[in-house]
């Protein structure tokens, strides 16, 4: 029975998953084993796209199917929940460029895989990055951009971090659609990822099993 | 208390009306009243005599049809005396279709005016037409609102004709960023020079519709009810009478039946929504509803049931979802088709006739629909006050029983009516008419 | 020797274009760098002023190009679609423009977002007009707000109240939105007059220009521009139905907006942009569904047209190349990100001409040598047998003018 609800939004089975936390919650059932069974689909969802099997398409449709079993269960909360994490990762799309979906992807794969994720958004000037590595202790931050104008803007914010005196407690990872080697260098960053995948394989191994 | 008894009670509670005096209120009470009773099939009081008058007023003052329509103030002047002096249960404000200023400057083709076409002391009239080809049917399909802009109205307007030199406004969907350039095109061919004189020519109308408001507002003030509200048409009409033409829908119904059912399903919405709105913007729950081109003669039963009827009854029923309720004006003979037009929810709805047998729309419908009309016009303009009073006798004892009836002209107060006659009817169904 | 005339050098530039897009091997490597606003940074103005002076931002694309020498050169008025004049006359919603939300020397960005709502499908495909007029033009433009207060357009067909209903169009907020759009259109007017006139003063000194129209597949309409990446996507599971309709419904558009401005510009060369349907964006079922079928059916109409397609592969298509071996041989100029080209080659080398894909980063942050390496590697891989032209990974913005006369100087010398 418990299953049932983790395959079936990992299947992207919107009405049936919908239907089935509505019966148990109408069954007086706990609902943080709801979204326990919940946060498993998605886990399952992270695995298919590491595999290739899932795509862009299915994590953002697994998302909204996510949100709308949150938004059912939020009322019969009467608790939060307290969810082991492995480590804390910054992540946001540096100043200038307002493109989201790649960050997006790399915040929801980092969030399946157990970090906790202090998503910036878009535009994000250099010491707002600052500010939140110090803010939340996270050694861990990924700056993200998809046009031209990000490799000076990356760079801009390398340098801030380094200004802050954080450069040796904190690794930068970079990412984006013509990111590689070559802007890795330009920007002084410690590493790059062509794809989300590459963005979870760098933070697991720069925080390892760190609880 | 469903949609309609609420939107009735509404009226009748007269809400925001400012009266002139304590007896006009208690008038405009006692009219709503009166007339709410005989929709909803209860007795009121006594038989409701409620007509619809164009150019009659005007007449009966002295003024010509074609000062009416040019001369807003004086039509409104005339429009007052002649309810102040006949006291119906209701005063129309409604009046002409547009002013003659406003007809000129839109330069439209689809009316004769007086003084445009017909003699000053005649009425208008409107101009068939194919507005739109037979072979159009695809492209109206296609992109409505196009055809519409760049097609239709074009033809109907000589002011609109540019219309015709703007790229299809569906091309911003495509366009890319790059809308621009179609623009930058329609700026170069001179489309605004078009629009602007189009702004000029409406602002006449715009005029119009604001005071014909205000004068409703007086007239309520004085204690009139307004029995027209809303207005809206049978798709079957709107594609027959503004599209295709007559003779053209008549020959879509043999030669294209499915896309002529196509283009009726398709306009149904918006005669929905045409009525609608042009209710919510008056302040009385009826919807008229001219009926044109499905009476006796210009199509047979069959034809009627399966092209004029169904997107009626369904635009009626949807009025009534609403607590409105539908008034259509069944122009010419319904009498072989009575029953198909009982299929009504009882006492929602009001069925003018003109020149069916109303007393056989008695027995059939009257039970389910209040029922307005019908002295014949060739009695008012021809007839005798003694003739006026006897036919409506008959109508008060026969379609009168047990409540139900409006009395109205067959095409409401004729335009050449004598004064007297309309003295006598009026006279003798506030005396006769009373419910004991 | 004697010098060569303008128009040879035109015809020879040309000459060369077309034969590498038919698979034959032209007497050099072509060359085709995808300038944007490099020509800018090429000269030393902002972002900025491209957007604002069409004259100076001519000038930098005149100068840029004389000095760059490419055989086709990426026209003025395809970075800068129009002027921020006709921007603000709008108040256009759907990009940031430099000076307008973004910096003044960062280039324009397209503003994701939902401009169609999902339950609108049905409004669309019943009245597109309608639709266009009293929904999605309000929220494009800003100036155009008042058309939501409008009534559905039908209306004015039901007779003498219809007809009346046309006195709304005197409203005085009507009036202003259509004397924005009055004002937006002759600046467009002025702005394209002008990029048009560059590139008829650049074909008389010898150059041609890389397209004469520009236009998207069916599906990055719906994506780009209508109800955004999240709700395409979206669709894709809730609502397939109705995306694929209105997919079909938009393709005659496309296809008629192609055809018009090639014969408009005389140029057969026509811009496809495409975003959404590469590697990770979608599944190959999706692809096949939803992406393929407009795009060969926008390319093939275009080739039956007689016009040559240019589609920009944006992202990677290593995991759909081989659809695009269904496509007619020797008649597109295939332009290509972070697809491997050097395996594209082996697949699709004998379909289509593949023109690319400096990486952006080398001719920006990278080192004369890196240039060079790479671009002998593409020469010599790419290049071999002819179908190729020597072009980069994106457009050009922020690239280096020292390391991009490297890569010209090279792909002459080198690809002889």
């Amino acid at each position: 029975m418990a299953n049932d609800l983790a395959n079936t939004l990992a299947d992207l089975k919107e009405k049936e998953a919908l239907e089935m936390v509505r019966k148990r919650l109408d069954a007086g059932e706990d609902p943080l084993g709801i979204l326990d069974d919940a946060r498993r689909g998605m886990e399952i969802v992270g695995k298919r796209f590491e595999n290739s099997e899932y795509f862009i398409p299915d994590l953002v449709y697994s998302g909204e199917i996510l949100k709308d079993i949150t938004e059912m269960v939020k009322p019969k909360m009467t608790k939060d929940i307290e969810v082991k994490r492995l480590g804390k990762v910054v992540m946001g799309t540096v100043a200038g460029d307002i493109h989201d979906i790649g960050k997006d992807i790399v915040v929801f794969m980092l969030d399946v895989n157990g970090f906790e994720v202090y998503d910036l958004g878009v535009d994000v000037p250099a010491q707002e990055f600052v500010d939140k590595l110090r803010e939340t202790g996270s050694t861990v931050v990924g700056l993200s951009g998809f046009l031209t104008l990000a490799f000076d803007s990356m760079k801009t914010t390398v340098d801030a971090i380094k200004a802050a005196g954080l450069r040796d407690k904190v690794k930068v990872m970079i990412g984006g659609g013509q990111i590689d080697e070559a802007v890795q260098r330009h920007t002084g960053a410690d590493a790059y990822g062509v794809n989300a995948m590459a963005g979870v394989s760098l933070a697991k191994e720069w925080l390892g099993g760190a609880q | 208390m469903d949609k309609t008894e609420e939107k009735l009670e509404q009226w009748c509670s007269a809400q925001g009306i400012q009266f002139k005096d304590a007896a006009a209120e208690e008038a405009y009470k006692k009219r709503t009243r009166r007339l709410a009773d005989a929709i909803q099939l209860k007795v009121p009081d006594r038989v409701p005599i409620a007509p619809l008058v164009t150019f009659f007023a005007p007449n009966y003052v002295g003024l010509t049809p074609e000062e009416a329509m040019y001369d807003l103030d004086k039509a409104y002047a005339a429009y007052k005396q002649t309810a102040l002096d006949f006291e119906w249960d209701t005063a129309f404000s409604h009046l002409i279709a547009f002013p003659g200023q406003w007809l000129e400057a839109f330069d439209y083709k689809q009316l004769k005016w007086p003084g445009h076409g017909v003699p000053s002391n005649r009425t208008y009239q409107f101009i068939e037409g194919e507005y739109m080809k037979a072979d159009e049917y695809d492209a109206f399909f296609a992109d409505p609102s196009d055809f519409l802009m760049r097609t239709y109205l074009p033809r109907i307007s000589g002011v609109l004709a540019p219309l015709q030199m703007l790229p299809p406004l569906r091309m911003v969907l495509p366009y890319y960023l790059g809308l621009m350039f179609m623009f930058g095109v329609a700026g170069a061919m001179g489309i605004a020079g078009a629009l602007e004189s189009v702004v000029k020519a409406i602002d006449a109308f715009a005029k119009h519709s604001a005071s014909t408001a205000a004068f409703g507002q007086e007239l309520a003030s004085l204690g009139f009810p307004a029995i027209f509200g809303g207005m809206t048409q049978a798709p079957f009409d709107t594609i027959g009478d503004s599209l295709r033409g007559t003779q053209g829908i008549m020959l879509d119904m043999y030669r294209q039946p499915d896309k002529l059912q196509k283009a009726l399903d398709l306009i149904l919405p918006d005669a929905i929504q045409m009525g609608l709105i042009s209710a919510s913007i008056s302040p009385s729950p009826t919807v008229f509803i001219p009926l044109h081109k499905g009476p006796m003669g210009f199509m047979s039963l069959e034809q009627f049931k399966t092209f004029y009827w169904p997107t009626l009854h369904k635009l009626m029923l949807a009025l009534i979802d609403q607590g409105l309720v539908p008034m259509p004006f069944i122009e010419a003979d319904y009498t072989d088709r009575l029953e198909i037009i009982s299929d009504i929810p009882k006492g929602k709805a009001i069925y003018w006739f003109e020149r069916s047998d109303i007393f056989k729309a008695k027995e059939v419908l009257g039970d389910r629909v209040c029922i307005k009309g019908n002295v014949p016009s060739a009695l008012l303009c021809t007839g005798t006050p003694d003739e006026v009073k006897a036919y409506c006798k008959k109508l008060i004892d026969v379609v009168g029983k047990g409540g139900g009836l409006i009395v109205d002209g067959d095409i409401g107060i004729a335009d050449e009516a004598k004064p007297e006659n309309v003295r006598a009817m009026t006279d003798f169904v506030k005396e006769y008419g009373v419910y004991r | 020797m004697t010098e060569k005339s303008p128009q040879q050098l035109y015809d020879e530039r040309l000459k060369r274009v077309n034969d590498a897009i038919q698979l034959k091997v032209p007497d050099r490597v072509p060359f085709f760098p995808a300038t944007h606003l490099y020509a800018a940074k090429h000269v030393g103005m902002t972002f900025e002023e491209a957007f604002y002076d069409s004259q100076k931002w001519s000038e930098a694309n005149k100068r840029m190009i004389l000095d760059v020498d490419p055989d086709l050169f990426f026209s003025p008025g395809f970075a800068v679609f129009s002027s921020g004049q006709a921007f603000e006359a709008v108040d256009f919603k759907q990009i940031k423009w430099p000076g307008h939300g973004v910096s003044p020397d960062h280039t324009h960005q397209f503003v994701e977002g939902e401009y169609m709502m999902a339950d609108e499908y049905d409004a669309l495909l019943d009245d597109p007009s309608d639709y266009a007029v009293r929904t999605y033009m309000p929220r494009i433009y800003g100036t155009l707000q008042p058309f939501t207060m409008l009534p559905p357009l039908k209306a004015m067909l039901f007779g003498y109240a219809g007809v009346g209903m046309t006195a709304l169009l005197a409203m005085p907020d009507i009036a202003r939105a259509l004397e924005s759009l009055q004002k937006a259109g002759l600046e467009a007017a002025k702005w394209s007059g002008a990029m048009a006139a560059l590139d008829a003063e650049m074909a008389a000194l010898g150059y041609p220009s890389f397209a004469g129209a520009a236009v998207v597949v069916p599906f990055d309409l719906v994506s780009d521009m209508l109800r955004g990446m999240r709700g395409t996507m979206l669709d894709m599971y809730r609502q397939p139905d109705k995306l694929l309709a209105t997919l079909e419904r938009v393709l005659p558009m496309l296809i008629g907006m192609a055809v018009s401005g090639s014969t408009m510009s005389g140029n057969p060369r026509v811009f496809i942009a495409l975003h959404r349907g590469a590697d990770g964006f979608m599944s190959l079922k999706q692809f096949e569904t939803f992406y393929w079928p407009g795009m060969k059916a926008l390319i093939l109409a275009l080739i039956d047209a007689g016009l040559t397609p240019c589609p920009f592969f944006e992202g990677c298509y290593d995991q759909r190349l081989e659809y695009l071996n269904e496509l007619p041989k020797g008649k597109i100029l295939g332009m290509f990100d972070s697809t491997d080209v050097f395996r594209a080659k082996g697949i699709i080398g004998d379909t289509m001409c593949i023109c690319g894909n400096m990486p952006m980063s080398l001719l920006q942050t990278g080192t004369p040598d890196e240039v060079k390496d790479y671009a002998r590697k593409l020469i010599d891989v790419v290049g071999k047998g002819g179908g190729f032209i020597m072009g980069c990974r994106g457009v050009m913005d922020e690239c280096d003018p020292k390391l991009v006369k490297v890569w010209a100087d090279f792909t002459r010398e080198y690809g002889g």
